[in-house]
């Protein structure tokens, strides 16, 4: 499958997945997140940042409790929970996020 | 918790009463998991792609298995088609495709199996429903045997004892072998081989996790319970699904689990080598990708010099580690024999409760009514502790000292008769969410009975499969995915911990 943005084509798996983590950009997240009609406010930007962060340091994306930790510290204590990342990202904080952020999927029993 | 946006298809109705469903033929011919790219194939030892001659290449696979495994040919050759299992199959009573029968479903094979390999079938194959293995039955088995999770209810009720579940491994296997893989399971089991998980988590990102838990159990507790990884010297060895690092309800589980050695005073600690208990290996059917798998376990409790191997809440790895660990990786001359090899980690807190070594308090639970879902890879083809039924008795029983309420589902669909969760044996992943929606419907409708009777608000589970599944799907019949959860997290929450403010 592929992606087109901007004219340009990026290769991605069967579910939409970017192939190349270095082809990344704000644009493709937007595209992405568009085709779901979900619209990036800056919180989801948070979220989607940190993954890029965890993932360049640890190559794979952050557990779900360092996730809702790191958000916590970032957005307030309120919203470091998985319910307040499912508002964000309907399909799954790991899935979807994951996705606009460039990361490959996670796998596994997950 | 928010609903996830539905999918593209009809979600079965729960109905007042369970009724089996009239037959839909190729109600779910158009369900099949994404095919396994050439390098997911490579890493297992299968061909990247579909070979030249495969027809000739399943033919020689399947002649290699009749061989090795004596109970394939017995399957194949003794079904008499009585019907008894027509009706025991989840993904039937989900979907009503026939080919969802169990007995169905091994007759992809079993027709191929008369063509070739009887004398009837090679002479008169009309008179015997012998057919040639041609694309259509080639595309057929991708198919069927991808909607079939090898759970074994219809096993219990096969008045022969067939197995499905083999007959849906060797069926796997072969495909495998001529370039034609699942995607999920082959780059999960690559995952393990390269870097020791089904997640791929490597050992900082490991580290990184495990702190923060300590962290986070100190801040709710003021206790001081650790999380070791890579400890030489310690007693016990846990194996765990990876998904307990890193997934809701499963990391919950874990933490249950560090508070109980915290309070036994039991020495443990995680393996970065072998930071997975699951093992896919047999979801696939392969024998030597499941031994490699385990043969990771054997070598980090060596390496670590443990004395005891305890395996976290996983469904299939305890069926692996109980059935199989012996011949696949045993002796386990190296580890204190008088403990059992390898146990499970409800029996660890089980035999602690019995003794007394653990304070719990039920009431702090008191905010829950609880069922249990066994887990199909512990309740058929598996035990748990000293005594038969010790698989069902012994997490019932952690239930019942951390919850003042527990209700049992009906018992058609409990202790051997359950039902799968509709994710298990390979298929938990997003291709096939369909057929995970739907075959989780049995389940679904004893859920639905308990909560509506009992006012159940918790489903527990020990199986990292089972909660994922559990978790995804009960949102598309309006359940709520926060139900289910980890007996250990039960379990955790209600201990009195040493340390704590």
């Amino acid at each position: 499958m592929a992606l087109e943005v901007n004219g340009k084509t990026y290769e991605t798996d069967e579910e939409g997945y970017l192939a190349n983590l270095s082809d990344w950009s704000k644009e493709i997240a937007e595209n992405m997140a568009k085709e779901d009609d979900c619209e990036l406010t800056d919180n989801h930007w948070e979220v989607v940042n940190f993954l890029r962060e965890y993932y360049e340091e640890y190559q794979i994306a952050p557990a779900v409790r360092v996730l809702t930790k790191a958000i916590g510290k970032k957005l307030g204590k309120d919203k470091g929970n998985s319910k307040y990342l499912y508002e964000l990202f309907p399909y799954g904080p790991a899935k979807q996020a994951c996705k606009y952020a460039g990361l490959p999927k996670p796998t596994g029993c997950v | 918790m928010p609903v996830p946006p539905k999918e593209k298809f009809d979600v079965p109705r729960i109905e007042e009463v369970f009724s089996i469903p009239a037959i839909r033929v190729n109600a779910m011919a158009h369900s099949k998991p994404f095919v396994a790219k050439p390098e997911h194939q490579e890493a297992l030892g299968f061909p990247g792609k579909l070979v030249d001659g495969w027809q000739d290449a399943a033919l020689d696979k399947m002649e290699e298995l009749l061989g090795k495994y004596r109970s394939i040919r017995v399957f194949l050759d003794s079904c008499v088609k009585c019907g008894a299992c027509t009706d025991k199959c989840h993904y039937y009573l989900g979907t009503a495709d026939p080919k969802n029968m169990p007995v169905a479903r091994q007759d992809l094979m079993r027709s191929v199996y008369r063509r070739y390999f009887t004398v009837a079938g090679k002479y008169f194959p009309k008179l015997v429903g012998a057919v040639d293995l041609t694309e259509d039955v080639i595309e057929d088995w991708y198919r069927y045997y991808h909607q079939c999770s090898e759970c074994r209810r219809c096993s219990v009720y096969c008045p022969y004892g067939i197995d499905t579940a083999e007959i849906t491994m060797a069926g796997r296997e072969i495909l495998s072998s001529i370039g034609i893989g699942q995607k999920y399971a082959n780059e999960i089991i690559g995952k393990v081989h390269k870097i020791g998980n089904n997640l791929g988590l490597p050992e900082p990102a490991l580290l990184d996790t495990l702190g923060g838990l300590e962290e986070e159990v100190e801040e709710d507790t003021g206790a001081s319970v650790k999380f070791p990884l890579d400890k030489r010297g310690a007693e016990v060895l846990l194996v765990t699904p990876s998904a307990d690092f890193f997934a809701e309800p499963h990391v919950d589980g874990l933490i249950g689990y560090a508070k109980v050695f915290h309070q036994a005073g039991v020495s443990w600690t995680l393996s970065s080598y072998a930071s997975e208990a699951a093992n896919f290996g047999i979801f696939i059917g392969s024998y030597e990708n499941m031994r490699r798998v385990a043969e990771r376990v054997r070598e980090a409790a060596i390496e670590l010099g443990v004395k005891r191997i305890v395996v976290g809440e996983c469904g299939h790895a305890w069926r692996v580690a109980y059935s199989f660990w012996n011949t696949l990786i045993g002796p386990f001359d190296f580890l204190d024999p008088s403990h059992p090899v390898p146990q499970h980690i409800c029996e660890f807190t089980h035999e602690l409760l019995n003794r007394g070594a653990l304070r719990v308090n039920p009431d702090k639970n008191d905010d829950k009514v609880v069922t249990f879902h066994d887990s199909c890879n512990v309740s058929r083809g598996s035990r748990m502790g000293s005594v038969p039924g010790g698989q069902f008795s012994i997490p019932r029983n952690i239930i019942k000292a951390a919850c003042n309420h527990f209700v049992d589902m009906a018992p058609d669909t409990t202790h051997e008769h359950t039902f799968c969760c509709g994710g298990g044996g390979g298929l938990l992943t997003d291709d096939l969410v369909e057929l995970r929606v739907k075959g989780a419907l049995p389940r679904v409708q004893a859920l639905k009975q308990v909560i509506d009777d009992y006012g159940v608000t918790h489903m527990a589970a020990i199986c990292a499969i089972c909660k994922s599944q559990f978790s995804k799907v009960l949102p598309f019949y309006d359940m709520g995915m926060d139900m289910v959860v980890s007996v250990h997290q039960l379990l955790g929450d209600a201990l009195e911990l040493d340390g704590a403010e």
